[in-house]
Protein backbone atom coordinates (compact mmCIF):
# COMPACT_ATOMS: atom_id res chain seq x y z
CA UNK A 1 0.00 0.00 0.00
CA UNK A 2 1.23 3.46 -0.82
CA UNK A 3 0.29 7.03 0.05
CA UNK A 4 1.30 10.22 -1.75
CA UNK A 5 5.09 9.94 -2.12
CA UNK A 6 6.11 12.29 -4.89
CA UNK A 7 4.83 15.28 -6.74
CA UNK A 8 5.44 16.84 -10.11
CA UNK A 9 7.86 19.74 -10.34
CA UNK A 10 6.54 23.23 -9.45
CA UNK A 11 3.26 21.86 -8.03
CA UNK A 12 4.20 23.13 -4.57
CA UNK A 13 3.51 26.65 -5.86
CA UNK A 14 -0.12 25.88 -5.10
CA UNK A 15 0.77 26.31 -1.43
CA UNK A 16 0.55 30.06 -0.81
CA UNK A 17 3.05 30.03 2.03
CA UNK A 18 2.95 33.82 2.41
CA UNK A 19 0.16 33.13 4.91
CA UNK A 20 2.91 32.15 7.39
CA UNK A 21 4.04 35.80 7.51
CA UNK A 22 3.12 37.68 10.64
CA UNK A 23 2.99 41.38 11.61
CA UNK A 24 5.21 42.98 8.95
CA UNK A 25 5.70 42.89 5.19
CA UNK A 26 8.30 44.60 2.96
CA UNK A 27 7.27 47.74 1.09
CA UNK A 28 9.26 48.83 -2.00
CA UNK A 29 9.45 52.65 -2.07
CA UNK A 30 10.63 52.63 -5.73
CA UNK A 31 12.36 56.02 -5.54
CA UNK A 32 16.12 55.53 -4.98
CA UNK A 33 16.49 52.02 -6.46
CA UNK A 34 19.71 51.55 -8.49
CA UNK A 35 18.77 48.07 -9.78
CA UNK A 36 21.63 46.32 -7.93
CA UNK A 37 19.43 43.20 -7.55
CA UNK A 38 20.74 42.44 -4.04
CA UNK A 39 17.23 42.09 -2.62
CA UNK A 40 16.34 39.53 -5.28
CA UNK A 41 19.56 37.58 -4.67
CA UNK A 42 19.28 37.45 -0.88
CA UNK A 43 15.60 36.51 -0.74
CA UNK A 44 15.46 32.96 0.76
CA UNK A 45 12.10 32.36 -0.88
CA UNK A 46 13.11 33.59 -4.35
CA UNK A 47 9.88 35.54 -4.45
CA UNK A 48 11.16 38.96 -5.52
CA UNK A 49 10.20 39.81 -9.07
CA UNK A 50 11.44 42.56 -11.40
CA UNK A 51 14.28 43.30 -13.82
CA UNK A 52 14.74 47.10 -14.03
CA UNK A 53 15.44 49.70 -11.32
CA UNK A 54 12.41 50.91 -9.41
CA UNK A 55 10.47 47.87 -10.72
CA UNK A 56 11.45 45.25 -8.11
CA UNK A 57 8.68 44.04 -5.79
CA UNK A 58 7.81 41.12 -3.52
CA UNK A 59 5.28 38.46 -4.39
CA UNK A 60 3.40 38.46 -1.10
CA UNK A 61 1.85 35.05 -1.89
CA UNK A 62 5.18 33.53 -0.84
CA UNK A 63 7.02 36.20 1.21
CA UNK A 64 7.61 35.08 4.85
CA UNK A 65 8.44 38.60 6.03
CA UNK A 66 12.03 37.86 7.08
CA UNK A 67 13.16 41.42 6.22
CA UNK A 68 16.47 40.43 4.57
CA UNK A 69 15.66 42.61 1.52
CA UNK A 70 15.30 45.61 3.81
CA UNK A 71 18.56 44.73 5.57
CA UNK A 72 20.59 44.37 2.35
CA UNK A 73 19.24 47.35 0.34
CA UNK A 74 22.15 49.89 0.01
CA UNK A 75 19.78 52.76 -0.77
CA UNK A 76 17.32 52.06 2.08
CA UNK A 77 14.59 51.96 -0.55
CA UNK A 78 12.64 49.11 1.08
CA UNK A 79 11.02 49.20 4.52
CA UNK A 80 9.03 46.85 6.70
CA UNK A 81 5.47 48.03 7.22
CA UNK A 82 2.44 46.70 9.06
CA UNK A 83 0.45 44.03 7.22
CA UNK A 84 -2.57 46.25 6.79
CA UNK A 85 -0.66 49.10 5.08
CA UNK B 1 29.80 -23.68 -6.46
CA UNK B 2 30.92 -24.53 -2.92
CA UNK B 3 33.69 -22.31 -1.61
CA UNK B 4 35.44 -21.99 1.74
CA UNK B 5 34.88 -18.31 2.51
CA UNK B 6 35.09 -15.76 5.26
CA UNK B 7 31.59 -14.40 6.01
CA UNK B 8 32.43 -10.88 4.84
CA UNK B 9 33.79 -12.24 1.58
CA UNK B 10 30.69 -14.37 0.96
CA UNK B 11 28.47 -11.36 1.67
CA UNK B 12 30.52 -9.15 -0.68
CA UNK B 13 30.26 -11.81 -3.40
CA UNK B 14 26.50 -12.09 -2.83
CA UNK B 15 26.18 -8.31 -3.13
CA UNK B 16 28.18 -8.44 -6.36
CA UNK B 17 25.90 -11.16 -7.73
CA UNK B 18 22.90 -8.85 -7.18
CA UNK B 19 24.52 -6.27 -9.50
CA UNK B 20 24.11 -3.06 -7.48
CA UNK B 21 24.85 0.10 -9.47
CA UNK B 22 25.95 2.12 -6.45
CA UNK B 23 27.75 0.98 -3.32
CA UNK B 24 28.43 3.56 -0.65
CA UNK B 25 29.88 3.03 2.79
CA UNK B 26 32.14 4.60 5.36
CA UNK B 27 35.29 2.48 5.19
CA UNK B 28 36.67 2.70 8.73
CA UNK B 29 35.57 1.27 12.12
CA UNK B 30 32.88 0.14 12.72
CA UNK B 31 33.09 -1.44 9.27
CA UNK B 32 33.70 -5.02 8.19
CA UNK B 33 35.59 -6.41 5.21
CA UNK B 34 32.36 -6.41 3.23
CA UNK B 35 32.80 -3.03 1.57
CA UNK B 36 36.58 -3.50 1.36
CA UNK B 37 36.01 -6.54 -0.87
CA UNK B 38 33.33 -4.72 -2.86
CA UNK B 39 35.63 -1.75 -3.43
CA UNK B 40 38.22 -4.22 -4.75
CA UNK B 41 35.65 -5.76 -7.11
CA UNK B 42 34.86 -2.27 -8.45
CA UNK B 43 38.56 -1.35 -8.79
CA UNK B 44 39.24 -4.61 -10.64
CA UNK B 45 36.34 -3.99 -13.00
CA UNK B 46 34.56 -7.18 -11.86
CA UNK B 47 31.36 -5.27 -11.17
CA UNK B 48 29.80 -2.39 -13.07
CA UNK B 49 29.12 -0.12 -10.11
CA UNK B 50 30.13 3.18 -8.57
CA UNK B 51 31.84 2.75 -5.19
CA UNK B 52 31.34 6.06 -3.44
CA UNK B 53 33.66 6.71 -0.52
CA UNK B 54 32.17 9.08 2.05
CA UNK B 55 33.14 10.79 5.28
CA UNK B 56 30.53 9.22 7.55
CA UNK B 57 27.75 6.66 7.67
CA UNK B 58 25.20 9.46 7.63
CA UNK B 59 26.57 10.39 4.22
CA UNK B 60 26.76 6.76 3.07
CA UNK B 61 23.06 6.32 3.78
CA UNK B 62 22.29 9.64 2.09
CA UNK B 63 24.22 8.59 -1.03
CA UNK B 64 22.31 5.32 -1.42
CA UNK B 65 19.04 7.17 -0.75
CA UNK B 66 19.82 9.42 -3.69
CA UNK B 67 21.05 6.71 -6.03
CA UNK B 68 18.15 4.36 -5.33
CA UNK B 69 15.78 7.29 -5.86
CA UNK B 70 17.42 7.77 -9.27
CA UNK B 71 16.37 4.20 -10.09
CA UNK B 72 19.66 2.41 -9.39
CA UNK B 73 19.89 -0.68 -7.16
CA UNK B 74 22.05 0.36 -4.22
CA UNK B 75 23.89 -1.36 -1.40
CA UNK B 76 25.55 -0.39 1.86
CA UNK B 77 26.90 -2.12 4.93
CA UNK B 78 27.67 -0.97 8.45
CA UNK B 79 27.66 -1.87 12.10
CA UNK B 80 26.80 -0.62 15.60
CA UNK B 81 27.70 3.10 15.99
CA UNK B 82 27.75 3.45 12.22
CA UNK B 83 24.19 2.18 11.98
CA UNK B 84 23.16 4.71 14.62
CA UNK B 85 24.81 7.52 12.67
CA UNK B 86 22.68 6.39 9.69
CA UNK B 87 19.52 6.29 11.79
CA UNK B 88 17.98 9.57 10.65
CA UNK B 89 18.44 8.68 6.99
CA UNK B 90 17.23 5.09 7.46
CA UNK B 91 13.82 6.38 8.56
CA UNK B 92 13.78 8.64 5.48
CA UNK B 93 14.63 5.72 3.17
CA UNK B 94 11.72 3.68 4.53
CA UNK B 95 9.31 6.62 4.40
CA UNK B 96 10.35 7.33 0.81
CA UNK B 97 9.78 3.64 -0.03
CA UNK B 98 13.25 2.99 -1.44
CA UNK B 99 14.11 -0.75 -1.45
CA UNK B 100 17.78 -0.35 -0.54
CA UNK B 101 19.67 -3.29 0.96
CA UNK B 102 21.90 -2.78 3.96
CA UNK B 103 23.91 -5.53 5.61
CA UNK B 104 24.25 -4.90 9.32
CA UNK B 105 27.12 -6.77 10.94
CA UNK B 106 25.56 -6.90 14.39
CA UNK B 107 27.80 -5.40 17.05
CA UNK B 108 27.39 -3.94 20.53
CA UNK B 109 26.81 -0.26 21.23
CA UNK B 110 29.01 2.04 23.35
CA UNK B 111 29.56 2.75 26.22
CA UNK B 112 31.68 0.93 27.18
CA UNK B 113 33.41 0.90 23.80
CA UNK B 114 32.98 -2.58 22.41
CA UNK B 115 33.39 -3.91 18.90
CA UNK B 116 32.11 -7.43 19.57
CA UNK B 117 28.82 -9.09 18.70
CA UNK B 118 25.36 -8.55 20.06
CA UNK B 119 22.17 -7.40 18.32
CA UNK B 120 21.49 -4.12 20.09
CA UNK B 121 22.27 -2.02 17.01
CA UNK B 122 19.69 -3.33 14.56
CA UNK B 123 17.14 -4.07 17.29
CA UNK B 124 17.26 -0.42 18.31
CA UNK B 125 16.27 0.47 14.73
CA UNK B 126 13.38 -1.98 14.54
CA UNK B 127 10.89 0.92 14.30
CA UNK B 128 12.56 2.47 11.26
CA UNK B 129 10.31 0.81 8.65
CA UNK B 130 13.02 -1.52 7.34
CA UNK B 131 12.42 -5.22 6.79
CA UNK B 132 14.83 -7.06 9.12
CA UNK B 133 16.00 -10.61 8.47
CA UNK B 134 18.51 -12.37 10.75
CA UNK B 135 20.89 -15.01 9.39
CA UNK B 136 22.06 -18.06 11.33
CA UNK B 137 25.13 -18.72 9.18
CA UNK B 138 26.95 -17.35 6.15
CA UNK B 139 24.99 -19.50 3.70
CA UNK B 140 21.76 -18.07 5.03
CA UNK B 141 23.20 -14.55 4.83
CA UNK B 142 23.98 -15.03 1.14
CA UNK B 143 20.55 -16.53 0.45
CA UNK B 144 18.67 -13.83 2.36
CA UNK B 145 20.53 -11.13 0.40
CA UNK B 146 19.70 -12.54 -3.03
CA UNK B 147 16.08 -13.17 -2.06
CA UNK B 148 15.99 -9.92 -0.08
CA UNK B 149 16.27 -7.65 -3.10
CA UNK B 150 13.44 -9.56 -4.76
CA UNK B 151 11.21 -9.20 -1.69
CA UNK B 152 12.02 -5.52 -1.16
CA UNK B 153 11.79 -4.42 -4.80
CA UNK B 154 8.44 -6.04 -5.54
CA UNK B 155 6.10 -3.33 -6.78
CA UNK B 156 3.65 -4.15 -3.96
CA UNK B 157 6.35 -3.81 -1.27
CA UNK B 158 8.99 -1.13 -2.06
CA UNK B 159 10.51 -1.15 1.41
CA UNK B 160 14.19 -1.22 2.39
CA UNK B 161 15.70 -4.40 3.78
CA UNK B 162 18.33 -4.96 6.44
CA UNK B 163 20.06 -8.34 6.44
CA UNK B 164 21.46 -8.76 9.95
CA UNK B 165 24.49 -10.93 10.44
CA UNK B 166 26.22 -11.54 13.76
CA UNK B 167 29.46 -9.56 13.76
CA UNK B 168 32.69 -11.57 14.04
CA UNK B 169 30.86 -14.86 14.68
CA UNK B 170 29.70 -14.83 11.06
CA UNK B 171 31.41 -11.89 9.36
CA UNK B 172 34.89 -13.06 10.36
CA UNK B 173 34.16 -16.79 10.50
CA UNK B 174 35.19 -19.18 7.72
CA UNK B 175 32.51 -21.53 6.43
CA UNK B 176 31.74 -23.60 3.37
CA UNK B 177 29.29 -21.52 1.37
CA UNK B 178 27.52 -22.57 -1.79
CA UNK B 179 27.78 -19.49 -4.03
CA UNK B 180 25.31 -19.39 -6.92
CA UNK B 181 26.55 -18.44 -10.38
CA UNK B 182 25.86 -15.03 -11.95
CA UNK B 183 23.57 -16.68 -14.53
CA UNK B 184 21.46 -18.30 -11.80
CA UNK B 185 21.10 -15.03 -9.89
CA UNK B 186 20.32 -13.05 -13.07
CA UNK B 187 17.57 -15.56 -13.83
CA UNK B 188 16.13 -15.29 -10.31
CA UNK B 189 16.44 -11.56 -9.66
CA UNK B 190 14.84 -9.22 -12.23
CA UNK B 191 16.23 -5.75 -12.95
CA UNK B 192 15.16 -2.96 -10.60
CA UNK B 193 12.38 -1.01 -12.22
CA UNK B 194 10.72 1.50 -9.86
CA UNK B 195 7.39 3.13 -10.74
CA UNK B 196 8.79 6.61 -9.94
CA UNK B 197 12.35 7.90 -10.00
CA UNK B 198 14.42 11.06 -10.33
CA UNK B 199 14.50 11.77 -14.04
CA UNK B 200 15.47 15.03 -15.78
CA UNK B 201 12.98 14.32 -18.54
CA UNK B 202 10.13 13.94 -16.06
CA UNK B 203 10.98 16.14 -13.07
CA UNK B 204 9.45 15.11 -9.76
CA UNK B 205 10.01 15.98 -6.10
CA UNK B 206 10.57 13.23 -3.51
CA UNK B 207 10.81 13.29 0.27
CA UNK B 208 8.39 16.17 0.54
CA UNK B 209 6.92 17.94 3.50
CA UNK B 210 3.95 15.90 4.76
CA UNK B 211 1.80 18.09 6.94
CA UNK B 212 -0.86 16.75 9.34
CA UNK B 213 -3.26 16.26 6.42
CA UNK B 214 -1.12 13.50 4.82
CA UNK B 215 1.48 12.24 7.34
CA UNK B 216 -0.73 9.61 9.02
CA UNK B 217 -1.49 7.96 5.67
CA UNK B 218 2.24 7.68 4.89
CA UNK B 219 2.82 5.76 8.13
CA UNK B 220 -0.39 3.74 7.73
CA UNK B 221 0.59 2.61 4.25
CA UNK B 222 4.01 1.36 5.43
CA UNK B 223 2.36 -0.55 8.29
CA UNK B 224 -0.18 -2.10 5.89
CA UNK B 225 2.61 -3.04 3.49
CA UNK B 226 4.37 -5.00 6.23
CA UNK B 227 1.27 -7.26 6.26
CA UNK B 228 2.04 -8.01 2.60
CA UNK B 229 5.73 -8.65 3.29
CA UNK B 230 4.89 -11.82 5.27
CA UNK B 231 3.29 -13.68 2.32
CA UNK B 232 5.93 -12.15 0.03
CA UNK B 233 8.76 -13.73 2.08
CA UNK B 234 6.95 -17.09 1.80
CA UNK B 235 6.41 -16.64 -1.95
CA UNK B 236 9.98 -15.57 -2.73
CA UNK B 237 11.21 -18.29 -0.35
CA UNK B 238 9.46 -20.93 -2.48
CA UNK B 239 10.87 -19.42 -5.68
CA UNK B 240 14.31 -19.39 -4.08
CA UNK B 241 13.96 -23.02 -3.05
CA UNK B 242 13.06 -24.15 -6.54
CA UNK B 243 15.91 -22.11 -8.07
CA UNK B 244 18.68 -22.86 -5.55
CA UNK B 245 17.44 -25.97 -3.66
CA UNK B 246 17.67 -24.38 -0.23
CA UNK B 247 14.79 -23.43 2.10
CA UNK B 248 16.69 -20.70 3.94
CA UNK B 249 14.32 -17.86 2.97
CA UNK B 250 11.49 -18.12 5.48
CA UNK B 251 9.83 -16.34 8.37
CA UNK B 252 10.86 -18.83 11.07
CA UNK B 253 12.55 -22.20 11.27
CA UNK B 254 11.10 -24.86 13.55
CA UNK B 255 13.81 -27.21 14.83
CA UNK B 256 12.41 -30.33 16.55
CA UNK B 257 9.44 -28.39 17.93
CA UNK B 258 6.73 -30.91 17.00
CA UNK B 259 6.75 -32.79 20.31
CA UNK B 260 8.91 -30.36 22.30
CA UNK B 261 7.89 -29.36 25.81
CA UNK B 262 10.62 -26.78 26.16
CA UNK B 263 11.14 -24.47 23.17
CA UNK B 264 13.83 -21.83 22.99
CA UNK B 265 13.28 -18.80 20.76
CA UNK B 266 16.07 -16.61 19.41
CA UNK B 267 17.63 -15.09 16.27
CA UNK B 268 20.95 -15.29 14.46
CA UNK B 269 24.06 -17.41 14.88
CA UNK B 270 23.16 -18.52 18.39
CA UNK B 271 20.64 -20.91 16.79
CA UNK B 272 23.54 -23.12 15.64
CA UNK B 273 24.79 -23.61 19.20
CA UNK B 274 21.26 -24.23 20.43
CA UNK B 275 20.68 -26.94 17.80
CA UNK B 276 23.77 -28.79 19.08
CA UNK B 277 22.57 -28.45 22.68
CA UNK B 278 19.12 -29.74 21.66
CA UNK B 279 20.58 -32.77 19.89
CA UNK B 280 22.55 -33.66 23.04
CA UNK B 281 19.53 -33.15 25.32
CA UNK B 282 17.29 -35.23 23.03
CA UNK B 283 19.83 -38.07 23.17
CA UNK B 284 19.11 -38.08 26.91
CA UNK B 285 15.36 -38.19 26.26
CA UNK B 286 14.54 -34.55 26.97
CA UNK B 287 12.03 -33.02 24.57
CA UNK B 288 13.57 -29.69 23.63
CA UNK B 289 13.14 -27.64 20.45
CA UNK B 290 14.12 -24.33 18.88
CA UNK B 291 12.09 -21.71 17.10
CA UNK B 292 14.48 -19.60 15.05
CA UNK B 293 13.05 -16.21 14.14
CA UNK B 294 14.42 -15.15 10.73
CA UNK B 295 12.04 -12.28 10.02
CA UNK B 296 11.93 -9.87 12.95
CA UNK B 297 10.31 -7.07 10.90
CA UNK B 298 7.65 -7.83 9.86
CA UNK B 299 7.11 -9.77 13.08
CA UNK B 300 5.58 -13.09 11.92
CA UNK B 301 2.97 -13.51 14.64
CA UNK B 302 1.07 -16.45 13.13
CA UNK B 303 4.22 -18.43 12.33
CA UNK B 304 5.58 -17.90 15.85
CA UNK B 305 2.31 -18.89 17.51
CA UNK B 306 2.22 -22.01 15.32
CA UNK B 307 5.83 -22.91 16.18
CA UNK B 308 5.15 -22.64 19.91
CA UNK B 309 1.86 -24.56 19.80
CA UNK B 310 3.06 -27.68 21.61
CA UNK B 311 5.44 -25.94 24.00
CA UNK B 312 4.70 -25.84 27.72
CA UNK B 313 7.82 -23.86 28.56
CA UNK B 314 9.16 -21.11 26.31
CA UNK B 315 12.61 -19.56 26.82
CA UNK B 316 13.39 -16.48 24.75
CA UNK B 317 17.03 -15.43 24.45
CA UNK B 318 17.77 -11.82 23.55
CA UNK B 319 21.20 -10.49 22.59
CA UNK B 320 19.80 -7.05 23.30
CA UNK B 321 17.89 -5.26 26.00
CA UNK B 322 15.47 -2.38 26.03
CA UNK B 323 16.96 -0.90 29.20
CA UNK B 324 14.27 -0.28 31.76
CA UNK B 325 12.05 -2.92 30.18
CA UNK B 326 12.94 -6.41 28.86
CA UNK B 327 14.57 -8.06 25.86
CA UNK B 328 12.96 -7.02 22.58
CA UNK B 329 12.08 -10.48 21.26
CA UNK B 330 10.78 -11.57 24.69
CA UNK B 331 8.48 -8.55 24.90
CA UNK B 332 6.90 -9.30 21.54
CA UNK B 333 6.59 -13.07 21.90
CA UNK B 334 5.19 -12.65 25.40
CA UNK B 335 2.56 -10.17 24.21
CA UNK B 336 1.63 -12.60 21.44
CA UNK B 337 1.07 -15.52 23.84
CA UNK B 338 -0.23 -13.55 26.79
CA UNK B 339 -3.51 -15.45 27.11
CA UNK B 340 -1.93 -18.92 26.87
CA UNK B 341 -1.07 -21.25 29.75
CA UNK B 342 2.58 -21.48 28.76
CA UNK B 343 5.36 -20.52 31.14
CA UNK B 344 7.34 -17.90 29.23
CA UNK B 345 10.76 -16.65 30.29
CA UNK B 346 13.12 -14.06 28.88
CA UNK B 347 16.91 -14.27 29.06
CA UNK B 348 19.58 -11.72 28.22
CA UNK B 349 22.82 -13.28 27.03
CA UNK B 350 25.82 -12.75 24.78
CA UNK B 351 26.04 -8.98 25.23
CA UNK B 352 29.18 -7.30 23.90
CA UNK B 353 30.52 -10.53 22.45
CA UNK B 354 30.39 -12.71 25.58
CA UNK B 355 30.31 -16.34 24.43
CA UNK B 356 27.10 -18.30 24.82
CA UNK B 357 28.27 -21.86 25.32
CA UNK B 358 26.34 -25.13 25.32
CA UNK B 359 26.64 -25.04 29.14
CA UNK B 360 24.88 -21.65 29.10
CA UNK B 361 22.14 -23.05 26.87
CA UNK B 362 21.65 -26.10 29.12
CA UNK B 363 21.41 -23.74 32.07
CA UNK B 364 18.79 -21.65 30.24
CA UNK B 365 16.77 -24.77 29.39
CA UNK B 366 16.79 -25.78 33.10
CA UNK B 367 15.75 -22.28 34.20
CA UNK B 368 12.98 -22.12 31.57
CA UNK B 369 11.39 -25.21 33.09
CA UNK B 370 12.04 -24.27 36.70
CA UNK B 371 10.55 -20.79 37.05
CA UNK B 372 9.20 -17.81 35.15
CA UNK B 373 11.68 -14.99 34.56
CA UNK B 374 11.04 -11.87 32.52
CA UNK B 375 14.54 -10.51 32.10
CA UNK B 376 17.11 -12.92 33.46
CA UNK B 377 20.73 -12.02 32.72
CA UNK B 378 22.75 -15.20 32.47
CA UNK B 379 26.44 -15.56 33.34
CA UNK B 380 26.61 -12.26 35.27
CA UNK B 381 29.93 -11.79 37.10
CA UNK B 382 28.86 -10.53 40.51
CA UNK B 383 32.43 -9.59 41.45
CA UNK B 384 32.34 -6.78 38.84
CA UNK B 385 29.31 -5.07 40.35
CA UNK B 386 28.98 -2.43 43.02
CA UNK B 387 25.73 -1.74 44.78
CA UNK B 388 26.38 1.99 44.90
CA UNK B 389 29.05 4.53 44.00
CA UNK B 390 31.73 4.77 46.67
CA UNK B 391 32.37 8.19 48.12
CA UNK B 392 36.08 7.63 48.64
Amino acid sequence: MFSILASKAKTSRANKTGSWRSLKKPKYLKTNCIGCKLCKLICPEGCIEGKEKNQYDTNLDYCKGCGLCVYICPKKDIEMVDEDK
Amino acid sequence: MKKFLEGSWAIAEAAKLCRPGVISAYPITPQTHIVEHLAQFVADGEIDAEAINVESEQSAASVVLGSQNAGVRSFSATSSQGLFLMAEVLFNIAGMRLPIMLVCANRAISAPINIWNDQQDSISLRDSGWIQLYAENNQEAVDLMIAGYKIAEDSKIMLPIMVCIDGFILTHGMETTDMPSQEEVDKFLPKYNPPFKLDVNNPMSFGLLGDPSVYTEARFSVQKTFDDVIPMINKVGKEFQSAFKRDSVRLVEEYKTDDAEVVLVTMGSLCGTIKDAIDAQRANGKKVGLLKVVAYRPFPKAAIAQGLKSAKFVGIIDKNISLGSDGALYTEVKSLLNDSNKQISGFIAGLGGRDITITTINNIIDLTEKEENHCKFVDVKKELLWEEFHAS
